[in-house]
C-alpha cells in the first residue's frame, strides 16, 4: 500500500512538472512580448483591476490552507471534516471564478479584448498592437489558470462526496493528498500570474 | 527436424503454460479494457505499424513525384504542387507525431521494461491504456484532416505561412496536441515505474541499459512535450483569432513560433533516438556473448544526452535571422551534444571485441545501426559547424541527415528490437532467411535512397521543392528506385512476420541466452509476466554465469 | 571539404574494426568472452579526442560564419524583397528588377531584406549566400562575389504551391557591364523578337506564377486567346482587352479585375521596364 501511495505522489509530481512547464511557455512568450512592447505593456496593465486581483489571490490562498486542511481531516479518520474542508475550498473556488467573471465583463465593456478584437480607445502609443497583444496573453492566461480552478473545483466536490461517505482513513487519504497537491500548484501559479500581470510596474 | 540454434539457447526445462497473457481472456473488449502492459504493447505495436504503413505511403508517393522533372507517370501528369506539399507535410507528420515518438517507448518498451524490472506492470496500468486510447484519438482527428482538405504547412508548421494557409491545420493541430498528451503520460509511467517498482536487490546501476535509456527518454517526453502543448494551442488561436504573437502584420515574430517549436522538437529527437539506443545496447552483448563493455559511461551518456538536448534547439535557426552570439552558443553546445553519442558507439564496438558473435537478425539490424547512424552522427557535426550550416540548413542534406538519424537510426534499432523479442511477445520464432533477406533489403534501399540525397544536398537542392534543375533528375530518380527497394524490404518483413504466428516453430523461454530479466519468463509470458517474483542474481550482462544448454 | 574527409577517416575509424570484430570474433562453440566492463583510460581517451576535434571545428566554422556575419565597412546595399512568388531588388539609386539580380564582381553586398508575406530565403547555393527572409522585420547578409557569370538563385524556406518556382538569376559582371546595366537595364532585350521576349518577361517576372498560356485557369486568368475580345469585370461591365487594357493590369491591377477571380495581383509599376511591358503585350498578342 505504502508503495502505491509513494508511487501515486511520484506520479502526481511528474503531472505538475508538466504543468509548470506549460504555464512557463507561456510565461516565457509574455515576457519576451514584455520585452519588445514595454510602454504599451506598462500602460495596458493599468487598466486591470488591481483590488479584485488582490481580492483573488487573498481567495487562493485562504483556499490552500482549507485544502491543507481537508488532507488532515482524511488522514486523521474525520470524514465529514474533511468534507466541510473540500467544500469550502470549492466555495472559495467559486467566489475566485465570480470575481474573474466580474473582471472580465468590465474589461470587456471598456473594449479590451484579446488579438484582433481589441476595440480600446485612447491608448498612448495609438495603432501600436502592443495593447492587444498584452491583453491576448492575459485572457489566454488566465483562462488557462481559470479552466485549472474549474478543474479543481470539480475534483475537489468529488472528493468531497466521498469523505462525507467515508471512503477516506489514515490507511487510505491518497485522493485528497494529490487533488491538494494540484489545488497547491493552481494556486502558485496564480501567485506568479498576480503580481506579473497587475503589479509590475 | 530440430535445428540446432547457433546462439546456444538457453531452454527452459519447464514445460509451457497452457495460459499466458495473449489467451487468458478472450474476446475484443478484453483487449480494450485491459490494463495489462502486454497488451497495450502489442495494441500500441498494430497502431505504429500502421502509422508507419500510412507514413510509408505519402513517402513513396513524394518520391514518385520527384521521379522526373515534369512529374509525369508513363506520359501522364498526375501530381500538381498543391499534392505534393501536402503529401510530404502528412509525411512528416504521420511519421513524426503517430509513429516515430511512440514507436519504441509505447510499444517495445511498455512490453519488455516492467519484465526486465521483475515487475508485474507498471506504476499506473490504467493511465498506460488511456495513453493508447489518447493515441487513437489523436490519429482519428489526424486522419479527419487528412481527409478534410489536409495539410501542406510541412510537418514544422512555420508562422506565419500555417496562421493563414488554408486547410485543414486546425484539426492536425488538435491532434498533435492529444498525441502529445500520450506520450506525456507515457512518460510518466515509465519514470514512476523505474523508481518505484523494480525487483528486490536492483539498484539502479542493476538495470539493464535498457531502462536507463527509456528512462532518459521519459524525462525528456514530460518535461518538453507540454512545451509543444502550449506552443499548438498557441497556434491554433492566432490561426483561429489572430492574437497577434506570431504574425508580424499584427505585432508578433514568425521567428518566435521557431523557438518555441524547436525548443520541444530538438529534445524530440532525443525521444526518437535515445530508445533505440538502448535497444542497441541490449542486442550487441547478447549475440556477443559478453558483457557490455562501459556500463556507467553508457547509462550516464543517455541522461547527459537527455538533458543536453534542451539547449541545443538553436542551431535549427542559424539562418532564420538570430543573433550571431546566439549561433555561436548554440554551435558550441550543439558540438558537445555530439560527444556522449561517440561513447556510445565506441563502447558498442569494444563490446564486440573478442566476443564470440552470431548474426541472426537482431544483430544484422544492430550493425546496421552502427554503420547508418555513425554517418547520421558524423553529418550532424557538419550542421554543426556554423559556416558549413549556411551552405546546407534547407536542402537535401539535412534531410538525408536526418532521414539516416531517425529511419537508420531508430526504425532499425526498432526492427532489430522487434525481432529480438518476438519470440517473448509472440511465443514464435520467425524465420531467420526471411529475416535477414528483409534487414539487407532494408539496408541497401534505405543507402539507396538517402545516400544520393547526400550529393544533391551538396550540390544545392533546396529541399520541400516540387519543381526541380533538369541536373538532379538522374540523382532524383535514384533515389526513387531506392524507396522501392527499402518499401520491399520492410514489406517483405512484415509478410515474414506476420506469417510467423501462424507457421513460426514455438519459441523457448530465452531463444538468445539473454541475461535479463524478461528471458525468465515463458514465451509468451503469463499474465503476471512471472510465475514467482524474480530476484536478481548477478550484475547486468553477466555472462560468466551462464549454463548452456544446445538443442 | 575538410570536414568531410575528417568524417571519412572517423567513420572508416569505426567501421573497420566492426567489420573485423565481426568476422574474427564469429561465434566458435565453446568460446570463452573475456569480463571487460570498462577501461578508464580508453574511455576518457575517447572522450577527450572527439571533444578536442569538436573544439577545433567550432572555431573553424565561426572564421567561415563570421565572413558572411558581419561586413566589411564598404558595400553595396541591396534591398531584397520576397513575395510569394518572387524577388524584387531595389539598388541604392532607385533602380528595381524582379527576379535579376546584377552585382558587380568583387565589391562587398550587403543585402537587407523583408518579405510581405511569409517566410522565403535567399540562397545562392555557387556563393554560399542563405539568409531566411522573414516577415515584419530585416534580415542581413553580407558576401563578395568571386566568379563572373550567371549563377541560380532559389529560395529556401518552404512559402507554399510556388516555393520550388522561386527562381532568380543573379548576374555577376564586370564593373563596366554592371554600370551598363543600371544605366539602361541591359541591352538584351535588342536580340531578341518583341514577342519572344514577352515570353521570357513571362517566365522570369512571375508571371507565370498566377497565369497559363494553355487555356486553362490558374490564380489568374489564362492568356491564351484574350487580345482583342472583350472580358467580364467583376462589377458587371465588359472591356476590350487591348493595348491600355494590358498596361493597366500592369500597373494597377486592381482598376479592373476579370470576373471570377480576386483581387491578389500585385502591381508592377516600376518594376518593368518600357521594353519589357511592350514585349508582354506583344506575346499576349501572340497566343491565339
Amino acid at each position: 500500500m505504502e508503495q502505491q501511495f509513494d508511487t501515486s505522489k511520484i506520479g502526481m509530481w511528474l503531472f505538475l512538472v508538466t504543468e509548470v512547464l506549460t504555464f512557463g511557455g507561456l510565461f516565457a512568450g509574455f515576457g519576451l512580448m514584455q520585452n519588445r512592447y514595454p510602454q504599451e505593456f506598462v500602460e495596458a496593465h493599468e487598466k486591470l483591476k488591481r483590488l479584485a486581483g488582490a481580492t483573488n489571490t487573498v481567495v487562493l490562498l485562504v483556499s490552500s490552507f482549507t485544502a491543507v486542511m481537508a488532507v488532515l481531516m482524511a488522514r486523521t479518520n474525520q470524514g465529514k471534516k474533511c468534507a466541510r474542508y473540500l467544500w469550502m475550498t470549492v466555495g472559495l473556488a467559486g467566489v475566485f471564478m465570480c470575481v474573474k467573471a466580474y473582471e472580465y465583463t468590465a474589461d470587456f465593456q471598456e473594449g479590451l479584448f484579446p488579438g484582433k478584437y481589441y476595440s480600446h480607445h485612447g491608448d498612448l502609443i495609438a495603432g501600436s498592437h502592443g495593447y492587444a497583444t498584452f491583453f491576448s496573453f492575459y485572457f489566454m492566461m488566465t483562462g488557462l489558470h481559470g479552466l485549472h480552478v474549474l478543474i479543481g473545483m470539480f475534483l475537489m466536490g468529488w472528493l468531497a462526496i466521498r469523505a462525507k461517505r467515508g471512503e477516506f482513513s489514515d490507511k487510505y487519504y491518497t485522493p485528497v493528498d494529490l487533488v491538494a497537491l494540484f489545488w497547491h500548484l493552481v494556486d502558485l501559479i496564480w501567485i506568479y500570474l498576480f503580481p506579473l500581470y497587475y503589479l509590475i510596474t | 527436424m530440430e535445428r540446432t540454434l547457433t546462439s546456444g539457447a538457453i531452454l527452459g526445462d519447464r514445460p509451457r503454460p497452457a495460459k499466458n497473457y495473449l489467451n487468458e481472456t478472450k474476446g475484443i473488449w478484453s483487449w480494450m479494457s485491459t490494463v495489462d502492459h502486454k497488451r497495450i504493447g502489442i495494441m500500441y505495436l498494430v497502431a505504429v505499424c500502421t502509422a508507419f504503413l500510412i507514413g510509408g505511403i505519402f513517402a513513396l508517393l513524394v518520391r514518385l513525384s520527384l521521379l522526373n522533372p515534369q512529374h509525369t507517370l508513363f506520359g501522364k501528369h498526375w501530381v500538381t504542387a498543391e499534392m505534393y506539399n501536402r503529401f510530404f507535410t502528412l509525411h512528416g507528420v504521420v511519421m513524426v507525431f503517430l509513429f516515430i515518438i511512440p514507436a519504441i517507448p509505447a510499444s517495445l518498451a511498455n512490453f519488455v521494461l516492467p519484465m526486465m524490472l521483475g515487475a508485474k506492470d507498471v506504476a499506473f496500468p490504467r493511465i498506460n491504456l488511456m495513453s493508447f486510447y489518447l493515441w487513437c484519438g489523436g490519429a482519428a482527428l489526424g486522419i479527419t484532416s487528412m481527409i478534410v482538405g489536409a495539410v501542406d504547412t510541412g510537418w514544422t508548421f512555420y508562422t506565419p505561412y500555417s496562421t493563414t494557409t488554408d486547410g485543414s491545420v486546425g484539426l492536425m493541430t488538435m491532434a498533435a496536441f492529444i498525441l502529445g498528451f500520450s506520450s506525456i503520460f507515457t512518460g510518466l509511467n515509465f519514470i514512476a515505474t523505474v523508481h518505484k517498482l523494480r525487483a528486490p536487490g536492483m539498484g539502479w546501476f542493476d538495470m539493464p541499459l535498457f531502462i536507463w535509456g527509456i528512462y532518459a527518454t521519459a524525462v525528456i517526453q514530460i518535461l518538453a512535450t507540454p512545451v509543444l502543448a502550449i506552443t499548438l494551442v498557441l497556434l491554433l488561436i492566432e490561426r483561429v483569432f489572430q492574437i497577434g504573437i506570431f504574425d508580424s502584420r499584427i505585432g508578433g515574430d514568425p521567428v518566435l513560433f521557431q523557438h518555441f517549436f524547436w525548443f520541444y522538437s530538438h529534445p524530440a529527437v532525443y525521444i526518437m533516438i535515445l530508445p533505440g539506443m538502448a535497444i542497441i545496447s541490449e542486442i550487441i552483448p547478447t549475440f556477443c556473448r559478453k558483457t557490455i563493455f562501459g556500463y556507467r559511461a553508457i547509462a550516464y551518456s543517455s541522461v547527459s544526452l537527455a538533458l543536453l538536448s534542451f539547449i541545443v534547439w538553436g542551431h535549427h535557426l542559424f539562418v532564420a535571422g538570430e543573433s550571431d552570439l546566439a549561433n555561436v552558443i548554440f554551435s558550441a553546445l550543439t558540438f558537445l551534444v555530439a560527444i556522449p553519442s561517440g561513447v556510445k558507439m565506441f563502447n558498442w564496438l569494444t563490446t564486440m571485441y573478442k566476443g564470440n558473435i552470431s548474426f541472426e537478425t537482431p544483430m544484422l539490424y544492430a550493425l546496421a545501426f552502427l554503420f547508418l547512424f555513425a554517418i547520421g552522427g558524423l553529418t550532424g557535426i557538419f550542421f554543426a559547424t556554423l559556416a558549413v550550416d549556411i551552405h546546407l540548413t534547407d536542402t537535401y542534406f539535412v534531410v538525408a541527415h536526418f532521414h539516416y538519424v531517425m529511419m537508420g537510426g531508430t526504425v532499425i534499432a526498432f526492427l532489430g528490437g522487434l525481432h529480438y523479442w518476438w519470440p517473448k511477445m509472440t511465443g514464435r520464432m520467425y524465420s531467420e532467411k526471411w529475416g535477414r533477406i528483409g534487414c539487407a533489403l532494408v539496408f541497401i534501399g534505405f543507402n539507396m535512397t538517402f545516400g544520393s540525397q547526400f550529393i544533391m544536398g551538396g550540390q544545392g537542392m533546396p529541399r520541400r521543392y516540387f519543381n526541380y534543375l533538369d541536373q538532379f533528375q538522374p540523382i532524383h530518380a535514384f533515389s526513387t528506385y531506392g524507396s522501392w527497394v527499402l518499401g520491399s524490404g520492410l514489406f517483405l518483413t512484415a509478410i515474414s512476420l506476420l506469417a510467423s504466428l501462424k507457421v513460426g516453430k514455438l519459441a523457448p523461454d530465452n531463444p538468445w541466452g539473454g541475461t535479463t530479466l524478461e528471458w525468465q519468463s515463458s514465451s509468451p509470458p503469463v499474465v503476471h509476466n512471472f510465475e514467482e517474483q524474480p530476484v536478481l542474481e548477478h550484475e547486468p550482462y553477466d555472462y560468466r554465469h551462464r549454463t548452456v544448454t544446445h538443442v | 571539404m575538410a570536414i568531410f574527409w575528417l568524417s571519412v577517416v572517423m567513420f572508416l575509424g569505426l567501421m573497420i574494426p566492426m567489420c573485423y570484430f565481426a568476422w574474427r570474433y564469429r561465434y566458435k562453440p565453446g568460446r570463452v568472452t573475456p569480463h571487460q566492463t570498462h577501461s578508464t583510460v580508453m574511455e576518457v581517451t575517447w572522450t577527450v579526442i572527439p571533444l578536442l576535434l569538436c573544439v577545433g571545428l567550432f572555431f573553424w566554422g565561426i572564421i567561415g560564419y563570421m565572413q558572411f556575419a558581419v561586413g566589411p565597412g564598404e558595400s553595396m546595399e541591396i534591398q531584397v524583397t520576397a513575395k510569394q512568388w518572387l524577388w524584387q531588388f531595389e539598388f541604392p539609386d532607385g533602380t528595381r528588377a524582379v527576379n535579376e539580380l546584377h552585382v558587380p564582381v568583387n565589391k562587398s553586398i550587403h543585402l537587407v531584406m523583408t518579405s510581405e508575406d511569409v517566410l522565403h530565403d535567399f540562397y545562392i547555393p555557387d556563393m554560399r549566400v542563405k539568409r531566411d527572409i522573414v516577415p515584419g522585420r530585416y534580415t542581413e547578409y553580407w558576401f563578395t562575389p568571386e566568379t563572373i557569370g550567371k549563377h541560380v538563385s532559389t529560395c529556401a524556406e518552404y512559402c507554399g504551391k510556388g516555393h520550388s518556382d522561386m527562381k532568380a538569376t543573379v548576374f555577376v559582371d564586370t564593373p563596366k557591364d554592371f554600370a551598363i546595366w543600371m544605366e539602361t537595364g541591359g541591352d538584351e532585350w535588342m536580340h531578341h523578337t518583341p514577342e519572344e521576349w514577352g515570353r521570357i518577361q513571362y517566365e522570369q517576372k512571375g508571371c507565370q506564377s498566377c497565369h497559363n498560356v494553355d487555356g486553362t485557369r490558374s490564380k489568374g486568368p489564362t492568356w491564351k486567346g484574350i487580345y482583342g475580345k472583350p472580358v467580364k469585370l467583376n462589377n458587371g461591365t465588359s472591356v476590350m482587352v487591348d493595348e491600355a487594357y494590358l498596361r493597366e493590369s500592369m500597373m494597377q491591377p486592381s482598376a479592373k479585375v476579370v470576373d471570377g477571380f480576386e483581387n491578389i495581383m500585385p502591381t508592377f509599376q516600376g518594376l518593368l521596364r518600357e521594353n519589357e511591358i511592350r514585349g508582354l503585350v506583344a506575346y499576349i498578342k501572340s497566343l491565339q
